[in-house]
């Protein structure tokens, strides 16, 4: 048992801060958002230059060859900037899906390419009323992640996992103006559009949601730091009645409290990717655990942010509100908190007999 | 990072196990399960003692004092082994978890050999002096006075909130011990035998109806020059010292038997229907990850800890486990509805449930209260302006 980080996760944490401190700056992020929602730059830097896409993948497979803590890190250290990145949608969600559920041609074709950032993928989950029948897709997809900047989707149609290219005929793909301009989605069309399965949809699905909302837990306890800490700092600069407003018990006292749900969030956060990692029993109830007490903090944290920044913490200009809308859309993505802990309340034996 | 306990470990938790069932299923079953502080002491003495003798006590204290130099991953091993066979609250909690170490920390070879065995092997109950009717969180203020006369210390004063000491037989006291001196300078580390006649106990009645905590007076109360932990006058750092035992590593053991309270919840709640109602199932998934992220968050205070670092995210976990056991008391309350509020009988003495609920409002108070929390979190870990301070009478 040893509950932190080994020498070699330290030194990737303190890479991946130093990398998006440095590149991941808000200007940056405010261009991709007034464009496309991607950093073009920041994703080269990431994938091409370090591989990072690739953390989770085998060797083998072209991939770094680590698991879902050195993920989490790279997610959270992303999540405390906003990068402006497809993580989710790739790394969080697209590649663990072909890469448990595909079969070895589907995986040499695709992961080192994924891996290396030349390909860009998400992961749709087609809306009721999508058939899928003789080879054949047809119905849409309503919300998808970073849909418009990816070449490849992953598509969850009832029990199944198709690959869809982005040139395949009779798929449309419309950008959506969203609220998380980091993260914008896509809607996807359908129109008898040709589909290869996955060899494994059931461990496709599967590892793709886990995954996901492991990688949108560790997203929002970063954010969640990064609101935390950008208000203390306000609070200790900010005078008013002649004193740093950070002295008052009544802001004080709430920022301590973010600080409880914080370090709360961590170890969620860090216990599911283990239990991921370690294929432990309590794998899943740690994934729905960390995605609901995480997205929880976040909501919280953010909004903890505007209140306390007062009038500033409300303009466009201050970076507040892309924390806001992120933990907006951390939430939402893959089940709210609500619907993660009533998961969890069958877990607990709530509807076994008396 | 890792999580898993290796098989030597799972080897250690086995022997722990099977102990701990035969002892509890066997000449101990009257106490498995207790949850009260005050119940069947004299029985608890001798569990206390039972565990003792088996080396089961104080398993990461060293060898030579009654210990088993168990590593801290065992310790935690024995904590939730502990836990899941209904092992009793410790009646010599404060022995085992904040006198002990303390002891071990600033003590002397003699004072280490005096009474760090009699705490292991459960022949030695302790309690702690620390608060005062003028100092609750305000811990510099207090006023109980000590000074040497001949080969003693003397002591006059009055503490509260004196857990458990009617069954104790020594107290740790903070006193001042320096004439005029002011705030956390001038203090002394006592420890105090509490079978004399100087010191009298004096139980006080809680919301609950039952008597943990005493008033203790000390009326020229004494104790052997010798019984001073530190030098006099630094009482501060020591007791300092011993606050980071009660925030660190004493609470895990304390934080298994939680999952039993909320294991009783979730029961409650299947028997009577209200495992169907949608918000009491939210508050339980709440209560279940809160629980969890407890664990995790020890482990991980500990792992911090074993490497020697110290780690902020150690102020959080007060809090955390205060407001996580007053939520499952209110939850408790709600899963019961008005059954919880009645009890057989003539005495005001309710089951677990409701008596949980009642005294869980003692937890987000004692040991610094959720407010002193917030605060120290703010200044210590976020480095925030301290509040304004009044000056010290």
């Amino acid at each position: 048992m040893h509950f932190a980080f080994t020498d070699e996760q330290a030194m990737i944490a303190e890479t991946a801060k130093a990398f998006f401190a440095e590149q991941a700056t808000s200007e940056r992020t405010r261009a991709a958002m007034a464009a496309t929602g991607v950093d073009e730059a920041l994703w080269q830097a990431f994938t091409a230059e370090l591989g990072l896409a690739g953390v989770a993948v085998p060797e083998s497979e072209g991939g770094v060859g680590l698991g879902m803590i050195e993920l989490a890190i790279l997610a959270e250290e992303a999540g405390r900037h906003v990068a402006a990145l497809p993580l989710l949608a790739s790394v969080g969600l697209a590649i663990p899906a072909i890469l448990a559920g595909g079969s070895d041609g589907q995986k040499m074709r695709l992961l080192s390419r994924l891996a290396a950032g030349e390909l860009v993928a998400s992961f749709a989950e087609a809306a009721p009323g999508t058939i899928w029948s003789d080879g054949a897709l047809t119905g849409s997809a309503l919300h998808v992640p970073h849909g418009a900047r990816a070449d490849l989707f992953v598509v969850a149609v009832d029990d199944k996992a198709l690959l869809i290219e982005r040139d395949t005929p009779g798929l449309a793909v419309t950008p959506l103006t969203s609220m998380d301009q980091t993260r914008p989605y896509a809607r996807l069309d359908f129109g008898a559009v040709a589909a290869e399965p996955l060899a494994d949809p059931a461990a496709a699905l599967a590892a793709a949601r886990h995954t996901g909302a492991l990688v949108l837990a560790a997203d929002a306890l970063g954010g969640a730091q990064a609101c935390l800490d950008r208000t203390v700092a306000y609070a200790q600069e900010r005078i008013q009645f002649g004193r740093a407003i950070g002295s008052f018990q009544a802001v004080k006292h709430r920022l301590a409290d973010m600080m409880v749900g914080i370090e709360q969030a961590r170890s969620a956060v860090y216990w599911a990717a283990c239990a991921i990692d370690e294929r432990s029993d309590e794998a899943v109830f740690a994934v729905h655990a960390a995605k609901a007490f995480a997205c929880d903090t976040y909501s919280d944290a953010a909004g903890e942010m505007i209140q306390l920044h007062g009038g500033i913490g409300f303009t466009w200009e201050h970076d507040a509100h892309l924390y806001f809308k992120r933990a907006r859309s951390d939430r939402t993505l893959l089940g709210t908190p609500d619907w993660h802990r009533e998961r969890i309340a069958q877990m607990a034996g709530l509807d076994e007999a008396a | 990072m890792k999580l898993g306990f290796s098989p030597d470990e799972e080897v250690f938790r086995a022997e722990a196990a099977a102990w701990l069932t035969a002892e509890l299923g066997g000449p101990f079953a009257d106490v498995r399960g207790l949850t009260s502080l005050t119940d069947a002491p004299e029985r608890r003495r001798d569990w206390e003692r039972r565990l003792g003798e088996a080396g089961w006590s104080c398993v990461g204290w060293p060898k030579a004092y009654g210990g088993r130099d168990a590593t801290l991953a065992q310790q935690v091993i024995f904590a939730e082994e502990y836990a899941r066979a209904g092992g009793p609250p410790r009646l010599n909690h404060i022995g085992i978890e904040l006198a002990g170490p303390t002891i071990l920390a600033f003590g002397t070879d003699e004072q280490k050999a005096r009474f760090l065995p009699a705490i292991a092997k459960g022949e030695e109950i302790w309690c702690q002096g620390y608060s005062e009717p003028g100092a609750g969180s305000d811990l510099a203020n207090v006023r109980t006075r000590a000074w040497r006369e001949d080969d003693d210390w003397v002591i006059e004063g009055q503490k509260v909130w004196t857990s458990l000491a009617q069954f104790s037989d020594w107290i740790f006291v903070i006193a001042r011990s320096e004439e005029g001196s002011r705030g956390p300078k001038g203090l002394s580390f006592l420890l105090v035998p509490v079978d004399q006649p100087g010191v009298t106990v004096r139980p006080i009645h809680q919301i609950t109806g039952e008597a943990e905590f005493n008033e203790t007076f000390f009326d020229g109360a004494r104790t052997d020059a010798a019984n001073i932990l530190g030098t006099p006058g630094d009482g501060w750092k020591v007791a300092m010292g011993l606050l980071g035992f009660e925030r660190g590593v004493s609470t895990l053991a304390q934080q298994m038997g939680f999952r039993n309270e909320l294991d009783a919840v979730i029961a409650a709640a299947r028997t009577n229907g209200a495992a169907k109602d949608p918000l009491i199932r939210q508050r339980i998934a709440k209560a279940e990850i809160g629980l969890r992220l407890m664990r995790y968050g020890a482990l991980r205070m500990l792992t911090h800890a074993e490497d020697g670092k110290l780690n902020p995210a150690a102020l959080t976990y007060k809090i955390q486990w205060a407001t996580w056991r007053r939520d499952l008391g209110e939850l408790a309350m709600d899963v019961l509805g008005q059954a919880g509020e009645t009890t057989p009988g003539g005495d005001y003495a309710f089951p677990a449930l409701p008596n949980l609920f009642l005294y869980s409002r003692a937890d987000t108070i004692y040991g610094g209260t959720n407010e002193i929390q917030r605060n120290i979190i703010a200044e210590r870990a976020l480095g925030l302006p301290r509040e304004p301070r009044g000056d010290l009478k």
